[in-house]
Formats: C-alpha cells, structure tokens, sequence
C-alpha cells in the first residue's frame, strides 16, 4: 500500500518532502502482534503516522453467521486471546440476554472468577509488554511468573489453559472442582507479594518514569469524544465502569474500587492497570469465599443447555430437551430481537450485538472490540513524539490484533 | 437505564422516531434523513456524548424485513452506563448516509469498517476507504448475499512452486 496521508495530517507537501517514511511492521517483535505503522519522521520525532490494519482479519462475524450459539464461543477465544475467558463470558452474556436467560447465582460468581482472573491475565501481560518495551526485561518475567498460575487455574477449571471456551448457553462448561478452588486460594495467597515485587520494580524506576511519564497523553475530553473505554479512558479521568454502573452478573454483592487517573499517559495507564489487578483480587476472594452452592446451569425447562445423562434417562424433560438441543433443526429458542449487551472487558467495553431472527445461528453478531476504538488514538496520541515513544504508546493502548482485526 | 424524560424529550422533538424497548434497552428508529439531528440533539442536548459503535444489519433475508440495511449507532453517556441504540434504514442502490465525524472523532475507523464490510457510503468523511481488507478487494463481505467461502478471491492467489521460486 502506497504512504497515503493520514486523515489527520496537518503538514503539508512541501514540508513532507524533507520527511523520512519508516515502516514499522508488520512483522516487528515491539508491534507483539500483526499490525503496520507507517511513521512520518523529522529526525528523530514522529510528525505523523498511519495505521494500515487488516493482516489478521479472520471473518470472525461472518462465521458467527454460520456457527450456532454455542459453536461460536471457540471463536470468542480468538478475539482476544490474552483474556479468553472474558470474551467467553461476555459473548454468552449477550446471549443470554437475547434470550431472556438469568444463570443461577453459583454461575454467575464463576463466571466473575474467571472474568477477574482473566483481567488480571491479560493487565500483567499489557504491563509487562510496556516494561518489557521500554527496557525493563526482568519486569516482564515477573509479570509472566504469576500469569502461569492463572493459567493453571484455567487448566483445572476447563481442562484448556490458553483458549478455554468455558462459558455455555445457560452456563458452564463444567463446575469449579475443589481443585480449582484451592487453587484460586493459593493464588490469591501469592498474588499480592507478586504484585509489591512488581511495584517495587518497575513503578517508581527512573528510566521507566522518563520513559512514560507525558507521553501519548490523552485528556478527558478528547477521549470520550474518541469513544475511549476501560483502562485507558479511566487513565484518562473517566469515572465508567460497567462492572459498576451497569452491574452484570453478581458485581453488585462486592465490595470493589473503581480505579481512575488524571494524567491520560503511558504511565497514568500503567498505574491504572496495576491498581486495578489488586482490585480484581478483592473481588475474586470475595467471590470465592462467598461462592454460592447450587447448580451452574439455568433449568432443564428453560431449554438451553444440554442436561446430564441420568436426567435424559430418568426424566421425561431431561429426554425432551436433549432432543430439541441436539437436533439440528431445533436448538434455542431466540426472539426475532435484536440486543446490545456489554462487558467491562480488560481492555474496555467488549459488546455484542446480535440480532436473532429464531433460528439457533445469530442472524448478525457484531463484536465491539475495544482495541479496535483504540488503534484509532494512535496517530493521534504519537504525534510529536519521539521513535522510542512509539513502542511504549502502543504497548500502553494494549493492542490486540486478533481482537483489532476479528 | 435511559429515563423516560429523555425518551419522551427525544420523542417530541422528533415526532417521526419509532422508539421501541426490548430487554430494557431503548431502540430509536429514524427515518435517514434526520440521522444526523437526531444523533446531534442526543450528543448536545442530552448528554449522550459518547460514540460506542457503529455498524450495520443487513436484512435481505431476515424475516418481514421491508428495508435492506439497517445502520445502527450505540451512543452512551460518559458517566453512568446509560445507552440509547439509534437505527436507520437504507437501500440500495447506493446507500449512503451523512457521517458523524463531525460529532464524534472516534467515528473515523467505525464509518470505514462499515464502508469495507457493507459498502455504505457516508458522506463527508474525509478518508473513506477500506480499513480491514485489501484496497483492491471488490466485495462488501458481511452482505448476506456474499458466500461464506468467498468469490474465489483464494483461488486466484498465485502459488509459487519450488521450481519458480
């Protein structure tokens, strides 16, 4: 693709004549995934840039179009595959909400269990990118160190520990075993000494500091008129939090802060994300602590989930709804309806939209990706920089190209 | 949820809005022309000054659908969890639709994608041009009438051999 000016440019020919073009990906290990930039530079400060995005779009909402509610949870796995659980919860979530399903309570707070420590997974990874990238290489085997234990939770929870399609239609794949339980405590046991090494690392290091401190910064307004969310528009000053103002799920019964900042930069990013790792500790420990008994899938009347084997065998609605869930031409039971439901993922408000027209495959699934809003920032949040800032903006934005592209 | 103040200030300033709910969710249907009022009345005069999404339906094969395209905007208000979905309907041939680059900034990449997935043109963008795929791509792939496998666009990518390379 030929260098086309941004649609933000303000430098004109003559100057651009004296401007060195440099492209940067999108093959490049300080991109992380497959994305292209092409930078305008004066020396060594960035005047302009251009995103050239697309390398890994996959027609993830097509397929959604050809796979059925349940089928396309492995996809949801894909779209952000540094948090997969959180996908999986908000992809069901809009689900159920088409269908007018309410899961019981004990599936409600694993479903929060498995979002927070998805959201810690995927702030640890973010965290350590941006240290890695500025040069602090042993922050980022730190980080990586505790992220091993969520992923060992994952494994004993769902039997996958990267892309885990654990959620279902009504909900879970399997119920937390005892096993995962005492895991989850051990984590949270350890998690917090982890969380004070890292701070002691990283958060008041020089380097790190000048490295990130006023850079790419962000102000309030501009980021709600960009349609900034999550960490970053809370970096930014904006006090929204679904998790708070639209509490899904059982976010209601915890006791948690919404963690905000004023300064809008790389590095108010980077505290964001630290302090709200230790709120999801909070919210996990209370949930596990208070996890409800019962079961994890809504009733076998409701018809949405497969039931198990001695019910098929036993019972005369056990036997019916295996029927209608299996046969291909039954399935759910959706509305003619359209709905808008959204998440506080990691990375900001992960919607779908989906429009159901009664047969068991989405008539259209839209997903709202948040890196994909926030890609956008970043000719805008560069510019003016120098080459070195590139790398520390892009990791503070927490791009995720599978996400970006879907 | 959005109070029924703003639904009925929304209502009586534009009187040809069909708002409907469902699930608790407020749909506003309006007619293309006043798209762009109506998303301008809900950006400065009811505080929805947020742009969560755009994108698009489309509804060739849906049931009882009359319109081909429908484009929907999800504008939310900054401090609370408040949403409003506002929908529109356009036709072919040549869809198009006034952008609201000018309200909001981050309408930018949204208005591409819809451009590159449903080939609706809005105009005054100013860089309306394919985001997701190829520039030289000719289809409009999330059209219901676009195959899932393609038009043959893989088939025709040359296959380097071992012998030519």
């Amino acid at each position: 693709m030929p260098l086309q000016r941004s649609e933000l440019s303000q430098a004109t020919d003559e100057v651009q004549e004296y401007l060195w073009t440099m492209n940067f990906g999108p093959q490049h290990p300080a991109t992380h995934t497959t994305l292209r930039l092409i930078l305008k530079l004066e020396g060594e400060r960035v005047v302009d840039a251009d995103c050239d995005i697309g390398y890994l779009h996959s027609g993830f909402e097509k397929l959604a179009e050809h796979l059925n509610y349940n089928q396309y949870v492995t996809i949801t796995d894909r779209m952000n595959y540094v948090s997969p659980m959180a996908n999986n919860v908000a992809w069901h979530l809009a689900v159920e909400k088409l269908m007018g399903l309410e899961v019981p309570p004990r599936c409600q707070y694993l479903r929060v269990i498995v979002a927070e420590l998805a959201r810690i997974a995927d702030h640890l990874v973010c965290n350590a990118a941006v240290g890695l990238d500025t040069g602090a290489f042993t922050f980022f085997m730190y980080a990586f160190n505790p992220r091993e234990m969520i992923y060992d939770i994952f494994e004993a929870l769902c039997g996958a520990r990267f892309t885990n399609s654990y959620t279902r239609v009504g909900g879970l794949m399997y119920d937390a075993s005892p096993k995962a339980i005492e895991l989850i405590r051990e984590f949270l046991r350890k998690m917090p000494r982890a969380l004070d090494d890292m701070d002691r690392l990283l958060t008041r290091n020089r380097v790190f500091v000048d490295r990130t401190k006023g850079i790419g910064v962000l102000t309030k307004e501009e980021a709600i008129n960009r349609g900034v969310t999550g960490p970053i528009a809370r970096a930014s000053g904006v006090t929204r939090d679904l998790r708070k103002d639209e509490p899904y799920l059982a976010y209601s019964d915890f006791d948690f802060q919404v963690c905000c900042a004023q300064g809008g930069d790389c590095y108010a990013r980077y505290l964001v994300r630290m302090a709200e790792m230790r709120e999801s500790l909070k919210i996990i420990h209370q949930a596990v602590e208070n996890l409800p008994s019962g079961p994890v899938h809504v009733d076998v009347g409701q018809r949405a989930i497969i039931p198990d084997k001695w019910q098929v065998h036993s019972t005369i609605e056990g036997l019916i709804t295996h029927f209608e869930i299996i046969m291909q031409n039954r399935g759910f039971e959706v509305p003619c309806e359209e709905v808008y439901c959204a998440t506080e993922s990691p990375n900001g408000e992960l919607g779908f939209y989906i429009v159901g027209d009664g047969s068991p495959y989405a008539y259209r699934a839209r997903c709202r990706p948040p890196s994909f809003v926030h890609f956008a920032l970043f000719p805008h949040l560069i510019r003016g920089h120098m080459l070195g800032d590139v790398v520390a903006v892009l990791g503070s934005l927490n791009i995720i190209a599978a996400e970006l592209d879907r | 949820m959005v109070s029924s103040e703003t639904i009925q200030a929304i209502q009586a300033r534009f009187p040809s809005a069909e708002i409907t709910e469902f699930r608790k969710q407020f749909r506003v249907c309006v007619p293309r022309e006043i798209v762009h009022d109506v998303l301008r009345f809900l950006k400065d005069e009811c505080g929805f000054t947020l742009i969560i999404d755009i994108t698009c339906v489309d509804y060739l094969y849906y049931p009882k659908a009359k319109d081909r395209f429908g484009v929907v905007y999800i504008v939310g208000r900054p401090e609370n969890a408040d949403r409003l979905i506002v929908k529109t309907f356009v036709n072919d041939p040549e869809p198009t639709l006034p952008t609201v680059t000018d309200l909001w900034e981050g309408a930018r990449w949204l208005e591409r994608e819809v451009w590159d997935m449903f080939g609706i043109r809005f105009e005054g963008h100013a860089n309306l041009r394919r985001i997701l795929l190829p520039e030289d791509f000719q289809d409009h792939p999330l059209r219901k009438d676009y195959p899932l496998q393609g038009r043959g666009e893989r088939h025709n990518i040359p296959v380097v051999t071992r012998d030519l390379g």
